[in-house]
């Protein structure tokens, strides 16, 4: 986000580049050592370089990687994911009912969790917590859309409450794993939400505590002494392996790759696709993982020009070659769309059969819809141009080559589109107003729900549909039940229903891309993709 | 007398001239900082409209263009900018904590700016060495050319990832000072380095060089002891724009060398539309400005006496055009 920091001017920046990294080619190549096997050891201090500087480190509050990277060290969840199938399992939370129509959820906590201020986590605590999120109201980022039906908290004992929704919010449970929805201590809330984004006031139970902020130069986070309620799924259990981490603030790639590669940093996040040959040779290793959630895609608007048509939208799906795209502007570690959703997504389907490069079906289809090709190779019909822009921003780097490919591609089936870089708050208010043919973007949600809060006519509604169309059926069925089987057929269908109407058109999947050093070991994900690092160790002095 | 009151009404008009047009300016961008705080990466806001209309009640961006520019502006009157939209921070706090590193990193690049600047140009004039001297002078132009970004790398790759000898990030040490202070010392070496060099050789063409030559001084007393003294006259005039440089350049070096200062936070806010943190950088550094330049003048009369001797009302700009 902010701090999205100078990505606008990366083309020109490679270019400049080029000398430097010429000169540093002949040295660095040997990477700085190497790695050390062995089981892992207690101590040191992790130096993490990120990419933009956290404007505010509650995680109840933020939206950005960077700060929810930070934030997730610091505090724990009442149930935590599998990043591996999906699951909700236990965590501050032993163990938990949900009513039928997923209005109620009732959590029996563990009863040995304390904050860093010595005050028990219990059910007191997770009802502060919550209504402390709620009274954010559009402060909390992503909490404001997990709670949007919250109508409050039940202490029913000291170790057990109960949450109540005035609508089907099956997304809850998963909602309840993210440090979007972690819990503070109750003392956190006797600071105002501004001064708890500085750290002041920042009390959490997690398996670190803050230490200092220092804005656009580092966040330094402590091992919390006598932590023993860590998440069952986590490699080991009992205190954090590091004594400190540093997350250093380093906005420029470049300068990112080369402190890793001269031994400045230990670790570094945000890899960029030109610099990630660098960490594939000896004494670095890469964690790669792709995001859930909505995947990046042309979001069509179908009031607008020509993407009303129907057939229109699904030829632009055909005509793009999504493995082209990932080959060629990305890397191997980015994976074309296969569907809507992310793989990482619980209940993703795989629909790539349907999202196949078919640029002569896609011909087919503009011909058979009385698209003639005019004079330019941009095909028409009565008088009107087969066009549509697209905008975005460039909060991931590569966004302006992508649809820089993407538009060749298009115009090989005699399609135009029209890409318009412009600011994320430009973006919101068009986003808003509903003034767009395409949208460009992705979200970060590892449950499936995430579908019905941008498609669905009684959320973000980025498609512009009319009510009551079948997808919002689906969309609500997913919303009501947290059984598997029931859910999963609802987002079975609903991801059926966005692919082959081409609501939104897939491409490919944002994936984080990490390095580590020769001396840093196990940074992990957790379900979202950000970053875990509770088992994370350093070797060496 | 009055050439101070007349100089300080200047500076004033400046500074609410550099209020205002910050404030129209970034009022007239699309959209506002509150929409830029409350939307997520993927251009959406999860809150709903009232609770919009909240936050944008809290930092009174809702109240019509004409009252929110006259409650900024008497707030500011009395050093209030109010608070940070993006960091919810104290804006003129957050601007503040973030000078000294700017300061250091300025201060110290002005210094190596003037050595090195007035040494190529003294030596480049005084050589008798046609080589040397073509060698020197053509030095300035080249580090006018080469953009600090670009500079800012290369030193980084060659003096730190390469040689390992001085850190590529942090502001903490002077260790951390080096590099930084080199990149942005290079433009501003260089303007310092043509004027003072061209000056110097306009002053050399001049007849009282002639004169005390033919009293018998020696080459050495003429060049530092007159020619220098004169022509160091135009140079201090660019100060005020070596200041301006300095302030512009450090968003380059501050982002290339991951350091905190005004520059990093100037651009941050630029870009969310955080007027409270703009209007209170912009007001500060037309402060620096106009105080810089008020110390220039004040310093004309010392290096050269015959200008004291001129009645006061003399300004800086009718002077140059005399």
């Amino acid at each position: 986000m902010f701090g999205h920091g100078p990505s606008h001017p990366a083309r020109t920046t490679a270019l400049a580049l080029a000398l430097p990294l010429l000169l540093a080619a002949c040295s660095s190549a040997g990477g700085t050592g190497t790695t050390e096997a062995g089981p892992p050891r207690s101590g040191g201090t992790l130096r993490l370089g990120i990419s933009s500087n956290p404007d505010c480190l509650d995680p109840q509050q933020v939206g950005t990687n960077a700060a929810l990277n930070v934030g997730r060290q610091l505090t724990d969840s009442l149930t935590d994911q599998d990043p591996t199938t999906g699951q909700i399992t236990p965590w501050l939370a032993e163990r938990w009912e949900v009513n039928a129509d997923s209005t109620s959820f009732t959590f029996h906590l563990r009863t040995d969790a304390t904050f860093s201020d010595g005050s028990p986590v219990d059910a007191n605590a997770v009802k502060t917590s919550f209504d402390g999120i709620k009274a954010l109201g559009a402060k909390s980022l992503l909490g404001s859309s997990y709670l949007a039906a919250y109508q409050g908290s039940t202490v029913l004992d000291a170790s057990t409450v109960r949450i109540d929704f005035s609508a089907p919010s099956a997304q809850f449970l998963q909602a309840s794993s993210t440090m979007s929805l972690s819990v503070l201590a109750p003392a956190a809330y006797q600071r105002t939400a501004e001064q708890r984004c500085q750290g002041e006031g920042l009390i959490g139970s997690g398996p670190f505590v803050f230490s200092s902020f220092k804005p656009n130069q580092e966040i330094v986070l402590t091992k919390r002494t006598g932590y023993h309620w860590g998440s069952p799924l986590w490699q080991h259990q009992g205190e954090a392996y590091l004594d400190r981490i540093d997350f250093k603030v380093v906005p420029e790639p470049a300068v990112r790759t080369g402190s890793l590669v001269s031994g400045q940093l230990d670790a570094i996040t945000d890899v960029q696709p030109v610099d990630e040959p660098q960490f594939t040779t000896a004494g670095f290793t890469e964690p790669v993982r792709p995001n859930p959630g909505i995947v990046f895609n042309l979001h069509a608007n179908t009031t607008r020009g020509v993407l009303a048509d129907e057939a229109v939208r699904q030829a632009v799906s055909k005509g793009i070659n999504r493995a082209e795209v990932t080959s060629t502007v990305l890397t191997p570690n980015y994976k074309p769309a296969t569907s809507i959703l992310g793989s990482a997504t619980p209940l993703h389907t795989d629909l790539s059969a349907q999202l196949a490069y078919d640029p002569a079906g896609a011909t087919a289809l503009l011909e058979a819809d009385g698209w003639v090709a005019g004079p330019d190779g941009i095909r028409v019909k009565a008088g009107q141009r087969l066009t549509a822009s697209v905008i975005f921003s460039s909060v991931f780097n590569q966004n302006q080559s992508v649809l820089e490919l993407i538009q060749q591609q298009l115009r090989r089936i005699g399609f135009d589109l029209r890409i318009e870089l412009h600011t994320n708050t430009e973006n919101t208010q068009r986003q808003q107003s509903g003034d767009y043919d395409f949208l460009w973007y992705n979200v970060t949600r590892s449950d499936p729900d995430i579908l019905r809060q941008h498609f669905s006519t009684k959320a973000g509604n980025r498609s512009r549909l009319t009510p009551g169309n079948p997808l919002d059926e689906v969309l609500d069925q997913q919303a009501a039940t947290v059984a598997e089987d029931v859910r999963g057929l609802a987002v079975d269908q609903a991801q059926r229903l966005i692919v082959e109407h081409a609501y939104a058109i897939p491409v490919f999947e944002l994936t984080q891309v990490h390095a580590l050093g020769p001396n840093a070991h196990d940074i992990g994900f957790e379900a979202s993709s950000r970053l875990r690092l509770f088992d994370a160790w350093v070797s060496g002095s | 007398m009055t050439a101070v009151i007349r100089r300080l009404a200047q500076a004033i008009v400046v500074l609410w001239a550099a209020f205002t047009l910050s404030f129209v300016i970034l009022y007239l961008l699309p959209g506002d900082a509150v929409l830029t705080k409350l939307g997520s990466a993927d251009g959406g806001i999860n809150a709903s409209p009232e609770q919009i209309a909240q936050v944008r009640a809290e930092y009174g961006v809702d109240d019509p263009v004409l009252v929110q520019y006259g409650k900024r502006l008497w707030a500011a009157l009395h050093g209030d900018f109010g608070r940070s939209i993006a960091t919810g921070d104290d804006a003129t706090h957050q601007v503040l904590s973030a000078l000294p590193p700017t300061l250091a990193v300025s201060g110290f690049a002005l210094v190596l700016a003037v050595v090195f600047g007035g040494g190529i140009a003294v030596l480049g004039t005084y050589t008798r060495a046609r080589w040397l001297s073509h060698l020197l002078l053509s030095l300035p132009p080249l580090g006018i050319s080469l953009p600090s970004f670009w500079v800012g790398l290369l030193l980084i790759q060659v003096f730190s990832f390469q040689l390992g000898l001085l850190p590529a990030l942090g502001s903490t040490g002077f260790a951390s000072l080096v590099l930084p202070s080199v990149t942005l010392a290079l433009p501003t070496g260089a303007i310092i380095g043509q004027v003072l060099a061209k000056s110097l050789r306009t002053q050399l063409a001049q007849p009282y060089v002639e004169i005390v030559r033919a009293k018998g001084a020696s080459r050495r007393r003429v060049h530092f002891g007159h020619a220098l003294r004169n022509a160091a006259l135009p140079a201090l005039t660019l100060v005020g724009v070596v200041a301006g440089n300095l302030l512009a350049g450090s968003v380059i070096t501050e982002t290339v060398f991951s350091r905190d200062g005004v520059g990093r936070v100037t651009a941050a806010a630029v870009s969310v539309q955080d007027i409270p943190v703009v209007q209170a950088v912009i007001v500060l550094a037309a402060f620096f400005f106009v105080t810089l330049n008020l110390v220039v003048d004040l310093l004309y009369p010392v290096l050269d006496p015959r200008l004291a001797r001129v009645p006061g009302e003399l300004t800086r700009r009718e002077r140059s055009h005399a």
